[in-house]
């Protein structure tokens, strides 16, 4: 008891050291298995793997690198799928935007409530059984066919359109989510003013609504965009025969044994997302988050 | 914040120097056993020389199919019989490709496993699996004698292994769609082909094997003389055959369950397969059929081995000899449409020609087909004066086919 008591008394008088004792668990939580294994992560890619057995010989060898950049294929699959998740991307924006402009702005508190929870609702359900009734509904005599058949229309059959579909459905509530608190922390009595100056809707959302929110916004990309650079299974349950780079990655690691590999292709998407964070940073929108 | 761009410059520094530093000369050189025909030297280790209490635990590692417990067909069950009779508890973990079961077996955590002749020599040779006492297993007597001490599952006449059952990769098709029947693999693989975006194919590298063996019989002036050893003309001959090949894919399958949906809905209309995935189809009312093209085919012929470290080898001896008996061998056998390895199954299976439908008995036909191997640098055709491409070529092919 008075042990106890000593103590909380002794870290009351230095704030310092109570602060870093809370914080010391958690960031050695982030250094360990975030940072740490980034690391780990960099440093196997620069090893090899034996063919034959697959065990990890761990010399240095740039080798993997080298294939990496020198081999057109995986130059075509990092085009190909970082295309795939700025479509993603630009279609979740597109969609979620009137969606959260509707929930924040127009929705009485009561709908909102219930749109909210709406929204949310898909992300209980798993990720699997969403992917694969994609692949129900997209198959040649599906749900899709049916409808898009009166109409002169027949739905994409599996590849890199119904990729982009299922994935846009996927994480349609990343986007929402972010631009619903954007919006709401956007204050009505900025777009009357804006209306009383005269300006018209679209000016009111060029000049005012969308600069407001365009923070929140690329919020949301971040999620879609690094949801979808890292997904493989979507493009294997839908995609036909594409693949993405998490395909390479899982083909390295599943199939090929050959773990060096798979290490080097991981580094591409962090690559790639730390040049995004780097450009978004520039736009100053990270600082509003 | 401000240090942001600093560790950005200081990856991409990394990564540049790492893309363009050191020059190390040959690619892939591996450790210094490099294998060739049984031209390696197996990790030193003892087989088990006797049996003792069993562990009541067993993990296996198997191709689906291999090990049911009526869990996918309340009727399809030899698991629990041998929990019964041996009191080993059984888990069961399937795999869709040898790279796959290779990968699972080097996390560890698995007794025994039913390796393909594109996987046992490679676990042999990084010690994953140890030799095996058949002396222990009564029922190796049995197993037809033309599938014991084979090139898959012994090395240096130390057996590694009992032999479970082999077949070949069938041409599947719907029987409604594709007519008439097709006869050969030109069927998926002919540019022409009116099946166009409804061809499915194996998604492994091994799958490469499937071209090289069509180019053997209709280019034969590449000479090629076994699809496992493939030079560099003939190597590449297989990939552009491949990658002609891919456009009239509609999916690449390893998940044999996916590739039976495929069937099912008319997604897929023709394509290799496993008899297991056409007869499942067939059972849930879909028509469809199998043959064994003209050309002949690539197959399987696979070996139960013991995990090296394995906790549980009473149970896995066990399992090794109640799934080579002749019961549960013959239900196996018909269950995954494969011929068994045991001589005695033959009488127990519920379709008596089970046995002449698969050439169980034929040594002769059994050598026809061309069984997954590993392909190494060392040609296994017996050709010295050229290199041949090893595996770890054939997965980079691979993954450029698909693209």
């Amino acid at each position: 008891m008075t042990v106890g008591r000593s103590a909380s008394a002794f870290l009351n008088r230095a704030p310092r050291l109570r602060l870093g004792l809370l914080l010391s668990a958690p960031m050695l939580w982030l250094g360990l298995a975030y940072l740490g294994a980034l690391a780990a992560l960099f440093v196997t890619a620069f090893w090899h793997a034996d063919p034959f057995t697959g065990k990890v010989i761990t010399d240095w060898t740039a080798d993997n690198f080298k294939t990496l950049v020198t081999d057109s294929v995986y130059r075509t699959i990092t085009f190909r799928t970082v295309a795939i998740a700025a479509g993603v991307t630009v279609i979740d924006a597109i969609i979620a935007f009137p969606m959260a402009f509707y929930m924040a702005k127009i929705a009485s508190p009561r709908a909102r409530r219930v749109l909210v929870i709406a929204v949310l609702t898909p992300l209980w359900a798993s990720y699997l059984v969403k992917a694969y009734s994609w692949r129900t509904m997209l198959s040649g005599n599906g749900v899709l066919h049916w409808l898009l058949d009166p109409l002169g229309l027949d739905t994409p059959g599996y590849g890199l359109t119904a990729t982009v579909i299922t994935l846009s459905y996927l994480w349609l509530p990343y986007m929402i989510l972010p631009i619903y608190a954007g919006l709401e922390r956007l204050p009505d009595s900025l777009v009357d003013a804006s209306g009383d100056l005269g300006a018209r809707p679209a000016r009111t959302f060029r000049s005012v609504v969308l600069p407001l929110t365009f923070p929140a916004i690329v919020a949301g990309s971040i999620f879609t965009f690094s949801l979808t650079l890292g997904d493989y299974i979507t493009v294997k349950i839908v995609g036909g025969t594409s693949q993405m780079l998490g395909n390479v990655v899982f083909d390295n690691i599943g199939a090929a044994n050959n773990l060096p590999f798979a290490a080097t292709v991981a580094t591409v998407p962090v690559v790639i997302m730390l040049l995004y964070l780097a450009a978004v940073r520039r736009t100053g929108a990270l600082e509003n988050l | 914040m401000k240090k942001y761009p600093l560790a950005l410059a200081l990856f991409g520094a990394l990564v540049l120097t790492a893309a363009c530093g050191t020059e190390s000369g040959d690619s892939g050189g591996g450790g210094g056993d490099k294998p060739g025909a049984q031209g390696f030297t197996p990790p030193d280790l003892k087989a088990l020389d006797k049996l003792g209490e069993p562990e009541g635990e067993l993990s296996v590692l198997a191709w689906p199919g291999y090990a049911e417990d009526g869990s996918n067909d309340p009727k399809i069950d030899w698991v629990t019989p041998f929990e019964k009779e041996t009191g080993c508890q059984v888990s069961v973990k399937t795999f869709g490709t040898s790279d796959e079961s290779l990968s699972l077996m080097k996390a560890g955590g698995y007794d025994v496993v039913s390796a393909s002749g594109d996987a046992s020599l490679r676990l042999v040779a990084s010690g994953d699996v140890e030799p095996v006492n058949t002396d222990l297993v009564p029922n190796y007597a049995d197993v037809f004698d033309y599938l014991k001490d084979k090139s898959w599952n012994s090395v240096d006449g130390v057996e590694y292994g009992i032999p479970h059952g082999w077949g070949a990769n069938v041409l599947s098709y719907r029987g409604d769609v594709v007519k008439p029947a097709p006869t050969s693999w030109s069927a998926v693989f002919d540019p022409e082909s009116q099946y166009q975006g409804k061809i499915t194919a194996y998604d492994s590298p091994i799958y490469i094997a499937d071209a090289a063996l069509y180019l053997m019989k209709h280019q034969p002036d590449l000479g090629i003389k076994n699809p496992y050893a493939l030079d560099d003309k003939q190597f590449q001959a297989a990939v552009d055959l491949l990658k002609k090949q891919n456009p009239m894919i509609s999916e690449y399958w390893s998940d044999y369950l996916k590739e039976s949906q495929a069937l099912k809905n008319g997604d897929t209309v023709l394509g290799t397969a496993w008899q297991v995935t056409v007869n499942l189809t067939k059972s849930e009312g879909s028509p469809v059929d199998s043959v064994l093209p003209s050309e002949g085919a690539t197959g399987w012929s696979d070996t139960w081995m013991v995990a090296t470290k394995s906790q549980h080898k009473t149970c896995a001896y066990k399992w090794l000899d109640y799934i080579v008996s002749p019961k549960a061998n013959a239900q196996v056998a018909e269950y995954f449409g494969e011929a068994p390895a045991n001589e005695k199954a033959c009488a127990m299976t519920t379709d008596k020609s089970h046995c002449d439908t698969y050439h169980a008995a034929d040594a002769d036909y059994a050598s026809k087909i061309w069984y997954w191997t590993t392909p190494i640098a060392q040609c296994i055709d017996g050709r010295t004066d050229v290199k041949c491409k090893d595996y770890g070529e054939w997965t980079r092919a691979w993954t450029e086919i698909k693209g």
